[in-house]
């Protein structure tokens, strides 16, 4: 049986911070947020080995909320700060909570680079199309067409999908789901935390006010719905083309393989130079 | 799985609710509806499976749904 929600948050939120929370009403960062929480206690860690690591951005505002070891870091520095504490001590686990503005803008480098040397950190990405914090300007995950503060004709950039990325920049778990699918993302997450390497989970999320208000999307509810009919499981894609899949949200896993951890070698780095 | 001797129970905290809708439009059964004062309340209960997808999707934590084993 699932654990009630009423144990998980007596374990995991910090009730000393004002609740609720700053997210707008109907916003999916709570969802993701709770999947999360759900997926580190099937694992059964305890909270003192998690670092739950952001930059800044709406989605960022986690780590204020739960109760683990946590950093609030620079604007898209999330990656290369987690690195160094995974690299400092590699027995913790390291979650990277980051958004699309954070982790695929001003931090998309740092996530190539992080990708490719398959560190052992598990990043959670909400992917809501928009820099909702500070007021909706287009970033680069905004679909062709949409409006946004920065782009009021309309986006005419082709947008990053963040998990195919991930996977061809040398990540070996890249996973895509929605807030829609809550139980599919929880399992993903899941997966992502016990991998051993870079695992990267991306949630399509819903933005209700700064994103689906200035594209008449309606309220959450009305996202949420349209995140259900866009959705297409990975494996009815095989014959599709590129144009045919490019306003469908392809869910599921994306890439899955083993490789050498980063910190595994590092550590044979440091016993050759006679350090340990 | 027969589960006709479970008894439910879907407790909303109102204090975090923001009204969004979520719950009430995906709840399968029909079992919690939106109040004419915008709040979700469980008005069916004896329609509740126990699917708990109101919690799973409810962004502001404020769904827990509670199982247990009706004493005979």
């Amino acid at each position: 049986m699932t654990t009630p929600n009423r144990i998980i948050l007596d374990k995991y939120l910090r009730h000393n911070k004002k609740f609720p929370h700053i997210w707008c009403p109907g916003c999916g960062i709570g969802i993701v947020l709770a999947a999360l929480l759900r997926a580190i206690d099937r694992t059964g860690w305890t909270k003192d080995e998690i670092v739950l690591v952001s930059g800044i951005g709406c989605s960022s505002r986690a780590p204020v909320y739960v109760d683990f070891n946590t950093l609030h870091t620079a604007h898209g520095r999330a990656l290369p700060f987690a690195t160094g504490i995974k690299a400092a001590r590699p027995p913790l686990k390291v979650i990277v909570f980051t958004g699309d503005g954070d982790c695929a803008a001003i931090g998309g480098n740092h996530l190539i680079h992080a990708c490719r040397r398959n560190i052992d950190i598990t990043t959670v990405v909400v992917n809501n199309y928009i820099y909702g914090m500070t007021g909706g300007q287009q970033s680069p995950t905004t679909p062709e067409g949409m409006k946004a503060t920065t782009a009021t004709r309309g986006v005419i950039d082709q947008p990053f999908h963040i998990a195919e990325l991930a996977a061809s920049a040398g990540a070996t778990f890249a996973a895509r789901s929605t807030t829609y699918h809550a139980k599919e993302l929880e399992s993903f997450i899941l997966k992502g935390l016990e991998h051993k390497g870079f695992s990267l989970v991306e949630a399509i999320s819903q933005a209700p006010v700064c994103f689906g208000r200035r594209n008449g999307m309606g309220d959450p509810v009305e996202m949420v719905k349209r995140e259900k009919e866009l959705a297409i499981p990975i494996s009815k894609t095989a014959g599709m083309t590129f144009e045919e899949k490019k306003d469908k949200i392809v869910t599921g896993i994306i890439e899955e393989r083993e490789a050498q951890e980063w910190t595994d070698l590092y550590a044979g780095v440091k016993k050759t130079a006679g350090e340990e | 799985m027969a589960k006709a001797n479970v008894k439910r129970k879907v407790v909303i905290y109102r204090d975090w609710c923001k009204q969004c809708g979520i719950c009430s439009t995906f709840c399968p059964t029909g079992c919690i509806v939106k109040e004419e004062d915008g709040y979700p309340f469980p008005r069916y209960i004896e329609k509740c499976i126990g699917c708990r997808l109101c919690e799973l999707r409810c962004p502001e934590f404020a769904i827990t749904v509670e199982e247990w084993e009706k004493s005979k």
